[in-house]
């Protein structure tokens, strides 16, 4: 068989998905650890504080990487959805619903220090401005797919339900978006373009470090809910007792 | 049994919804009156003042006119779900995007063209200026379908939950946003003369769109919940 169907095949087996990811998630989380740690360092110590902003500047670190998990985790969940309803296989399945609460933590965490940043700045935690706006928006879509997997009492259709609702969201995040954007803004406009950054490097380096890591840990962490929520589909089958059993001999 | 072309088919679903709306009468009135009623609440809650009431009018009447459609969305699949007919429809051999759609349009012409029709006595109501009044009209009469067409696919997906009401609105208010806030922009432009027909554009491009996409998503819904 080609080597490339023949891995596709594979990683959508059950239990080779299983040892696979077992393999990967230690280097994922320390990878992860080591970038984190490195980019907080070099964001916190060493980047110097903005000519404007002050010292404040630093939630950056956190906030933009965590901002652009937040919209990269649904478009993720959009694909593999997509890929999960077209061609049935069911370890996308798992990874759109293992997606999901990670998706919103990182919203939620882009939220708080958002408005965090936003009340020495703005002089306000909250204002109804387009990107806060469409973030939270974001949020509740996140809450709808999470909700409704957790409706069902079946965790295949119910997975494929979340997986259907995040392609509709995702088709819809950007219309969103646009009309939020043209409601009312006063965010600051992206430092990043196509014409290169508008950001100093020592600045961008941490944050472009940062952004790195927040994706190891999307990567670890889905991949240690996508085993768990595998364990608990299938309890009942031959893959999992033999492991049960090796586990406890 | 022969199979019957799109268009008897479409046309007899349309005919066997409108038969079963004529017979059900008093629950196709619950959505309006609950309009009525919600537009109600708002003077009694922030006050008479007629200035204040024709600012926020836009807004309040589209805003009780979402939570009316999704009200009504609920009961879209339901009845058919639960005795079966669903299923015998997915069987019949004819498109299910095009049973959805045939759905979709019987139910915006039961409960959103009403909205469209109370629109100008909410509009009196609420002390909307007659400037922002045809307006308000267009924009409800462009939108409704489209709250009707996105709401069938959270219809669809919630139809075999038993409590499937607070989840479809969790699931489709978020994707209302665009439609809202279009609608009342174009409102209150109307209102103090300025143009707002690049509003009611976008959101025409938004009812196609939804026409063409929303019944195939619609349709998937549905397969999924009989699976």
């Amino acid at each position: 068989m080609n080597p490339i169907v023949l891995f596709f095949h594979k990683t959508g087996s059950p239990p080779w998905f299983y040892r696979f990811s077992g393999y990967l998630i230690p280097w994922l989380w320390a990878i992860f650890i080591v970038l984190t740690a490195i980019g907080l360092y070099l964001g916190l110590f060493r980047a110097p504080a903005d000519y404007q902003q002050g010292e404040t500047v630093r939630i950056m670190y956190l906030h933009v990487p965590t901002a652009w998990m937040s919209m990269l985790i649904y478009g993720m969940m959009a694909v593999m959805g997509f890929i999960a309803l077209v061609w049935r296989i069911r370890i996308m399945e798992v990874l759109v619903v293992a997606s999901a609460p990670i998706g919103a933590a990182f919203t939620i965490i882009a939220l708080i220090t958002g408005s965090l940043w936003g009340r020495p700045m703005w002089g306000t935690y909250w204002v109804w401005d387009a990107r806060l706006t469409s973030e939270l928006v974001l949020l509740f879509l996140y809450f709808g797919v999470i909700a409704l997997y957790n409706a069902f009492d079946e965790p295949r259709k119910a997975a494929r339900a979340a997986s259907l609702m995040s392609i509709v969201g995702a088709i819809n995040l950007p219309i969103i978006y646009f009309s939020v954007e043209w409601w009312n803004t006063l965010h600051q406009g992206s430092s990043f373009g196509s014409k290169g950054s508008g950001i100093h490097p020592d600045m961008l380096w941490p944050l472009l470090i940062m952004a790195t890591a927040t994706k190891f840990y999307y990567g670890a962490n889905l991949l240690s809910r996508a085993r768990l929520i595998l364990l608990k589909q299938d309890n009942r089958k031959r893959w999992v007792q033999e492991l049960l059993a090796k586990e406890n001999s | 049994m022969s199979r019957q072309s799109a268009p008897t088919a479409f046309a007899a679903l349309l005919r066997r919804d409108f038969l079963l709306a004529y017979r059900r009468r008093a629950e196709l009135l619950q959505p309006l009156v609950f309009l009525l009623v919600v537009i109600t609440l708002f003077p009694l809650g922030v006050g008479p003042s007629p200035k204040l009431l024709a600012n926020i009018a836009p807004g309040v009447i589209w805003i009780a006119a979402l939570l009316a459609s999704v009200l009504s969305l609920d009961s879209l699949f339901r009845s058919d779900y639960e005795d079966g007919t669903l299923e015998q429809m997915v069987l019949s051999g004819q498109s299910l995007a095009l049973i959805a759609l045939a759905r979709t349009v019987a139910h915006w012409l039961v409960a959103g063209l009403p909205i469209v029709l109370l629109s100008p006595l909410l509009a009196m109501w609420m002390n909307l200026p007659d400037a922002g009044v045809p307006v308000l009209i267009k924009s409800l009469a462009i939108g409704t379908p489209v709250l009707s067409l996105i709401g069938a696919i959270g219809g669809a997906l919630t139809v075999s939950l038993k409590r499937g009401g607070q989840l479809l609105s969790l699931l489709v208010f978020p994707l209302y946003i665009p439609l809202l806030i279009l609608a009342t922009s174009a409102v209150s432009a109307a209102v103090v003369e300025l143009p707002y027909t690049g509003q009611l554009g976008l959101m025409f491009s938004g009812l196609i769109g939804a026409l063409t996409l929303a019944p195939f998503a619609t349709a998937a819904a549905l397969k999924l919940s009989l699976s």
